[in-house]
């Protein structure tokens, strides 16, 4: 079994190491394109640029404060250069104002006191005259008039005005000197100055020189007010005896000159109200100054400590009327000018704004970053991942090949071992090891399955076989275990399941096997079920008749098979007996048919804890498990897997000590059973028809057990009765014989412990007896009953049913006698002496060896050591029987070889056909042409199939092997010329 | 000349030391098997001449290595025969190296085919040595009149 199963379930699985390798390569390739991201955004010192943003962003919210400060600073200039225009042009305009008048003065000191003859003014005249015009000449706190007195008219003058001329420093009588300003005339607010000589001090001097050589209102510069503490100037304006002609000189003006007019100008007080009459007094610093000497300004009004915001300065000219003094305005704000809001809160947001625009770009770039350096770890990872899966399965490939390889040594050494003579205690052992070795070679089989299954490199084939034929088959492989442990093993194939289908068998075998074979080993009693259905059919009746569940339970059995309970209480005898009945079932004519195959059983379950993992592989419902019934678990998992290559779904009930109902479906194709003629595949055998028409009557009380009687006779073409009292069977057979003839029936089918309880012993020749197991003494009654022969052991198979058949009905035809599968030398030798084989090999070692080995069996061997001697030597017509050929081999290989010979066979054939064969039965040429060769997973069964071979043998030689690859042929064609 | 007995019993013991230390396989095994009396130098022949194309392979490995190109499928060729007939006698270090000669070729790693192909050469000395000895063994066994021990 295991030398077989190593023939089909390995090819490829060198291919697939190679197609793996491709595939990394090709992933690492796509890898090293898809790490070259196409980027916006800078990979590496984002940090950097971050800076750098926040640093650019920094200099641009500056400019743009700057651009809306300076609006306003200009608006604030502009107001400040405004009020302070405003101010210096009142001012000046006051000053003239005042000016003005006491040029009029001036005019009428002269008009009256020189003009007329006598002077028609006095100091009474003018003091009232100028207390009464006072309002007039507001900001001067008073005004008088010194008359010019030469040295010599100062004694005249003194006596004239009875007093002495004094000076204005001490009020003492005036030194001699040349001219002398002494004042007549003075407004009463000023009235000390009467007769005090205006030239004694050093200001007014200077203001009369001046004045009465350009004979304008000169100014003094500012000094303290005599009486006041105000800061005031001296206003000088000269009088003159005669009218002077425009152009007059200045000496012409000196000696014209007959007094001066002067008034003190109150500075202080000027501003002052001036600047209490405008609007924004407060906010601005006013200052006025004296800058006729430019480097160093006199402060005519304001206080010096007074500086205000320094930072903005409004200069206005002032223009008084005296060009040779000159005078300024200066004003400032009293406070720094506020910071403007708007500017600062606009840029300040902006940058706040732009600040987080940048910290997202950061961020974003960061994230996406690292994203896709996590991307790529993860895509390496799946690399890596991957490689190791694919490394996974080389390992599995390459660690079972490696056991495989010794493992069919050893099997094969243990097959010649037990051929030699042993004694029983040496038989028991080597037969042990060998039982051991094929389980191994199953498992490493499985892991094989697996693997492959996993790789996608599983191919199902699709070829007709009988379903139920290959049912029995995995029926008989348990029966012996079944029987031992007492266990009811049955299978029943629904009616509307077609005879033959196309499929894979070797994979629905497995599948089943595989179920088949965990239920018996988790069974200890009570029954395996397995039965097919159409899965349209056996879903529609689970619909219909849910209704009626009631766990089947009657007098307390359960109408199962065995009479336990199952899992799934679905399948009791309820339903059951709906799927079998003959009602026509709505065939659907299309070209698939999808199967529900479900296998039931009372065994010990699955706990609940483990269900999760029943097709997990290598799982086990827990360890305890493994160490008990032994197994890998992986089973299950192959199963599931090959389920869904089969397009179906495979699950399972399972109720703890109760049961499991493993059931899966599949889709298979219809197929018509004329179709098939090739007789190489002996998937399905020709039961004997010789019982058609017979009828049987079957003895069971259990519906469901009946019910699979019925189902193996009715394929033999018998038609069933089912009673459940024994009684009335033997009064239907023998009781009332001539009643009606036709209702009579050929047999007699009674189960085991209905035949028990009864007690009726009942010897009739065509009784049968049915059992699943019987005990010495049972055996015993049976015997003496009559059933020695007509004991039938379960499980029931259509083929032992028949022959047992053939037994007690005496149908003549002598079974035939099986085939004996002599599984050993003996056998092969008798298949290959005086069979003349040629072996082509281009390896010496490897010619002799397998010349040596064929020799032994007692073949004529000889060799070729190239394709194309071998080509000269199967020139035909040739005596060979077959052909060993190895497929690696220099300049023409096994395969090229095969079809080149293959070639000429059918170009012969072609002739003989032509040349109008004499005898029909000339034999066509066809040379079986096997494969010898070390790889078996390289040799496919279809690769050797395509180039015309007929099989394969794995290289280095060994019996068994052997055995498997030339009975095949030898058996299937046992008639070959010699 | 020692006796028959003696002869017998070192002969089992060296053809144990051959499997235990893994000079020669089950193949073998099998092979001592077929050899029968029809055939009594079927083994000697067939290890000659399995020695004889190990040594021809060998030089045609070494001159093929000594290339300034390497055609390494030709080479993997004669790896490959050199495996087969290896694993047909069941010289089972032979085949091993052979299976990582292969697999230099076929990365075409030209110093591991090299230690390789140096390695092939030592384990064909050796287990040329082993079966010399053997044989020896064999002959001296049936000069005296013995018979070959079956190793089971």
């Amino acid at each position: 079994m295991g030398l077989k199963i190593h023939g089909h379930s390995h090819h490829g699985h060198h291919h697939h190491h190679h197609h793996h390798l491709v595939a990394v390569s090709l992933n690492e390739q796509q890898l090293g394109t898809k790490r070259k991201y196409r980027t916006y955004f800078p990979r590496t010192n984002q940090g950097k640029y971050l800076a750098l943003w926040i640093i650019t962003f920094g200099f641009a919210a500056i400019y743009v404060y700057r651009c809306i400060d300076e609006g306003h600073q200009e608006r604030i200039e502009e107001g400040l250069v405004s009020m302070c225009d405003q101010r210096a042009r009142m001012l000046q305009d006051q000053f003239s104002v005042s000016v003005n008048h006491v040029h009029a003065l001036a005019v009428l000191v002269s008009t009256f006191y020189y003009y007329k003859n006598p002077s028609v003014i006095d100091q009474e005249t003018f003091a009232e005259y100028t207390a009464r015009t006072a309002f007039e000449r507001p900001l001067l706190s008073g005004v008088a008039y010194a008359q010019r007195v030469m040295n010599s008219e100062r004694e005249e003058f003194e006596s004239q005005h009875g007093g002495t001329i004094r000076t204005m420093a001490n009020k003492e009588p005036s030194p001699h000197r040349d001219e002398y300003a002494p004042v007549i005339f003075a407004q009463e607010t000023v009235s000390y100055l009467n007769l005090l000589d205006m030239m004694s001090g050093e200001e007014d001097r200077e203001n009369i020189l001046r004045a009465r050589s350009t004979g304008k209102a000169v100014l003094t510069s500012p000094f303290k007010l005599l009486g006041s503490h105000h800061l005031g100037v001296v206003l000088t304006i000269p009088v003159y005896k005669s009218k002077l002609p425009p152009n007059a000189s200045v000496r012409d003006r000196i000696e014209a000159t007959a007094g001066y007019l002067g008034g003190a100008f109150d500075v202080e007080s000027l501003v002052e109200n001036l600047l209490g009459q405008l609007a924004g007094n407060q906010e601005i610093v006013v200052k006025v100054y004296d800058v006729t000497n430019t480097s160093d300004p006199l402060i005519m009004y304001g206080r010096q400590t007074q500086d205000g915001d320094r930072s903005r300065t409004r200069v206005s000219k002032l223009d008084f009327g005296d060009p040779f003094r000159k005078h300024q305005m200066t004003c400032r704000y009293l406070h720094k000018a506020p910071i403007s809001w708007t500017a600062t809160t606009t840029a300040s947001l902006g940058y706040v704004i732009v600040l987080l625009v940048g910290y997202m770009f950061y961020t974003g770039a960061i994230h996406i970053v690292q994203v896709e350096d996590d991307f790529d770890t993860m895509q390496q990872l799946k690399v890596r991942a991957e490689a190791a899966d694919v490394a996974k399965s080389q390992f599995l490939a390459t660690v079972s090949h490696e056991i495989r390889t010794p493992m069919n040594g050893i099997l094969g050494m243990l097959a010649l071992l037990l051929d030699t003579d042993l004694s029983s205690t040496q038989r028991d052992y080597a037969q042990t090891a060998q039982a051991c070795g094929r389980a191994l070679i199953t498992l490493i089989n499985e892991v094989l399955d697996r693997a492959k299954i996993e790789a996608g490199k599983l191919e199902l084939e699709a070829v007709p076989f009988d379903l139920r034929s290959i049912l029995d088959d995995v029926l008989s492989l348990f029966s012996e275990k079944s029987r031992n442990k007492g266990i009811e093993l049955a299978v029943l194939v629904s009616d509307k399941v077609p005879q033959i289908v196309m499929g894979d068998p070797g994979r629905f075998r497995q599948v089943i096997t595989n179920l088949v074979g965990n239920s018996v080993k988790f069974t200890e009693q009570g029954h395996i079920f397995v039965q097919v259905h159409l899965a349209e059919h056996s879903k529609a009746v689970l619909e219909s008749k849910s209704d009626t569940c009631m766990n089947g339970r009657s007098d307390g059995q359960f109408k199962t098979l065995s009479g336990r309970e199952a899992a799934d209480d679905r399948n009791t005898w309820d339903k059951f007996k709906h799927l079998i009945a003959d009602q026509e079932f709505p065939f659907t004519t299309s070209q698939n048919v999808t199967l529900m195959v479900s296998v039931e059983d009372t065994g010990i379950g699955i706990p609940l804890h483990a269900q999760e993992l029943v097709f997990m592989p290598f799982m086990q419902a827990d360890s305890s498990t493994s160490r008990h019934y032994g197994g890998t678990g992986i089973g299950l998992s192959i199963s599931k897997c090959l389920v869904e290559l089969m397009g179906g779904q495979i699950n399972f009930i399972s109720r703890p000590q109760i049961g499991s109902t493993f059931s899966f479906t599949c889709v298979l194709k219809r197929c018509e059973k004329n179709t098939i003629t090739d007789p190489k595949r002996p998937n399905y055998d020709d039961l004997p028809t010789s019982f058609k028409g017979l009828k049987a009557t079957v003895v069971d009380n259990k519906p469901v057990r009946a019910a699979v009687t019925r189902y193996h006779l009715k394929r033999l073409g018998v038609h069933v009765e089912v009673i459940s009292n024994i009684g009335i069977a033997v009064s239907d057979s023998g009781g009332i014989p001539d009643s009606d003839s036709g209702s009579r029936p050929d047999m007699i089918l009674v189960e085991k412990d209905v035949w028990l309880s009864n007690g009726n012993v009942l010897k009739s020749p065509k009784m049968i007896l049915l059992a699943t197991n019987i005990t010495g003494m049972e055996f015993d009654k049976a015997k003496n009953a009559g059933f020695s022969d007509t004991l039938i052991m379960k499980p029931l198979r259509a083929s032992m049913v028949a022959a047992c058949l053939q037994q007690v009905l005496g149908t003549g035809k002598k079974v035939e006698q099986g085939k004996v599968m002599a599984n050993g030398s003996v056998y092969l030798r008798g298949l290959l002496c005086g069979k003349k084989i040629l072996v082509v090999d281009d390896n010496r070692v490897n010619r002799r060896v397998a010349a040596g080995a064929l020799k032994k069996f007692g073949a004529d061997v000889e060799c070729a050591d190239s394709g194309k001697s071998a080509l000269d030597l199967l020139k035909l017509p040739h005596g060979f029987d077959a052909c060993f050929m190895d497929i690696q081999m220099p300049e023409m290989d096994g395969f090229e070889a095969t079809r080149r010979i293959r070639l000429m066979e059918s170009q012969a054939n072609d002739q003989q056909t032509n040349a109008g064969s004499m005898d029909g039965s000339t034999t066509k040429y066809h040379l079986p042409i096997l494969a010898m060769t070390a790889d078996v997973i390289h040799a496919t069964f279809e690769e050797c199939q395509k180039s015309g071979m007929d099989g394969y043998v794995s290289k280095p030689f060994q019996e068994e092997n052997l055995y498997q690859a030339v009975a095949k042929f030898f058996e299937s064609k046992p008639t070959t010329e010699s | 000349m020692a006796s028959i007995a003696q002869l017998q019993k070192q002969f089992i013991e060296y053809t144990t030391t051959l499997y235990s230390e893994g000079y020669l396989n089950d193949q073998f095994k099998q092979l001592q098997k077929l050899q029968d009396e029809s055939d009594p130098n079927f083994l000697v022949g067939l290890v000659s001449v399995f020695l004889e194309d190990s040594e021809k392979l060998i030089k045609i490995l070494e001159t093929a290595f000594k290339q300034k190109t390497v055609d390494y499928e030709q080479v993997s060729l004669h790896v490959h025969r050199f495996k087969g007939g290896s694993s047909s006698i069941g010289a089972q270090r032979v085949t091993s190296v052979c299976v990582s000669f292969m697999n230099y070729c076929k990365e075409k790693n030209l110093d591991g085919c090299l230690w390789c192909l140096q390695q092939a050469n030592h384990e064909c000395i050796l287990v040329r040595n082993k079966f010399e000895v053997l044989f020896r063994l064999e002959q001296q066994i049936l000069k005296a009149g013995g018979s070959i021990p079956m190793m089971e």
